[in-house]
């Protein structure tokens, strides 16, 4: 039998995952509610000043293209095998749709972190 | 007689190839006591009402792996379970989901069979002993590596369950697939690389989308989810290390 190749696919929706896991929840708590509330943080923890010398680091933007890339690659593994569930197997629409988009997605997250400058 | 005899409705789907187009349902009123599997319940059919309701089972003890069906929409065994849960709403009885009707309760196992083949099911030696070396030695570590793997009785419960074996027949299975990591799993055996050039196609391992349900419904304790999602990650290292560890290279 043919060797799949959904071990690429896969993976980056392991790691997705895991990295999903261990800071989603915190990252939405202090970006969604706790910076937004002024709760704990400095008011200006997220200001336009700071956040673009966040991502104007090395180690700033390493962080952030991990976090755009891997979670929106485990999404759209998890939409593809869902949409397969629920009985939807127009396999090249759905992998377009998924995977494209978070091809997609990591392309612009790494554009953008580039273009930001250093 | 201890128990007051009570009498249940037993809904049985039938399909007689030479008369029924398609499977219809037949409704069977059956005397029966709280020590009454649902097996019984259906030889009381067949040896009282009608004789031509046809099932298959061996062992009445859960051992054999013949007596599978769909219990209430439920993959179960039905010599493992009893007419009393059922009681006093009745219960249906239709051939295990997934898999071609032979006639009534009775499926085509064939497929499940030339799976099971393929993944040769038996301890390929890892090195060759003569008798005066004695057996083959095992730490109760090693054992417990595959132990529950091997409970699997082949009762297709799991491929009754399975949605993606309901979508795609092509897929190896859950049960056949726990088969395949129980012999790898096993220190006296040396058929690893055979064995998971099966499990590395997109109808081994890749196939499943971690439903689960077959675990939950495995009357053995077995959990083939467990199984392939161990395999799942070995088969990504493979994946991505095939190059660069020697004679691995595109197995
Ligand atoms: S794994 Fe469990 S449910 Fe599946 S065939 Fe084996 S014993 Fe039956
Ligand atoms: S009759 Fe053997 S498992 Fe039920």
């Amino acid at each position: 039998m043919k060797r799949s190749n959904e071990p690429i696919f896969w993976s980056l929706f392991g790691a997705g995952g895991m990295l999903a896991a261990l800071i989603g929840p915190a990252l939405v708590f202090i970006t969604g509610i706790a910076v937004p509330l002024g709760l704990i943080y400095a008011p200006d923890t997220m200001s336009y000043n700071n956040m673009l010398a966040f991502a104007q680091n090395w180690a700033g933007k390493l962080v952030m293209f991990g976090v755009v890339a891997l979670f929106l690659w485990h999404a759209a593994h998890r939409i593809a095998i869902l949409l397969h569930d629920f009985g939807v197997h127009a396999v090249a629409a759905v992998k377009l749709f998924s995977y494209g988009g978070a091809f997609l997605g990591t392309v612009i997250a790494g554009y953008a972190l580039l273009a930001v400058g250093f | 007689m201890a128990d007051a005899e009570k009498i249940i409705e037993i809904e049985v789907l039938r399909y007689r190839p030479e008369q029924d187009k398609e499977p219809v349902l037949q409704t069977y009123k059956v005397p029966f006591t709280d020590d009454m599997s649902v097996l019984q319940g259906l030889q009381y059919i067949k040896d009282y009402l009608d004789g031509t309701v046809s099932f298959r089972w061996s062992c009445r003890m859960a051992i054999c792996g013949s007596c599978g069906m769909m219990i209430e929409g439920k993959p179960k065994l039905s010599c493992k379970t009893f007419l009393r849960e059922y009681y006093p709403q009745g219960l249906r009885v239709e051939a295990l989901a997934h898999l071609p009707i032979e006639r009534d309760l009775v499926v085509d196992a064939a497929d499940f069979v030339a799976k099971l083949e393929r993944i040769k099911p038996y301890i390929i030696p890892k090195e060759a002993r003569t008798l005066e070396q004695g057996e083959y030695l095992q730490t109760p570590q090693q054992r417990d590596m595959y132990e529950q793997f091997s409970s699997c009785i082949n009762c297709m419960l799991c491929y009754a369950a399975c949605p993606q074996y309901g979508l795609n027949p092509k897929f190896t299975g859950p049960g056949v697939l726990a088969l395949l990591h129980r012999y790898n799993a096993d220190s006296r055996d040396g058929g690893q690389d055979e064995r998971m050039k099966l499990g590395y196609a997109d109808e081994g391992f890749w196939g499943c989308t971690a439903v689960g349900y077959c675990s939950e419904v495995c009357p053995k304790g077995v959990d083939p989810a467990n199984a392939i999602n161990q395999n799942k990650m070995n088969s990504a290292i493979n994946y991505f290390t095939r190059f660069v560890t020697p004679g691995r290279a595109d197995k």
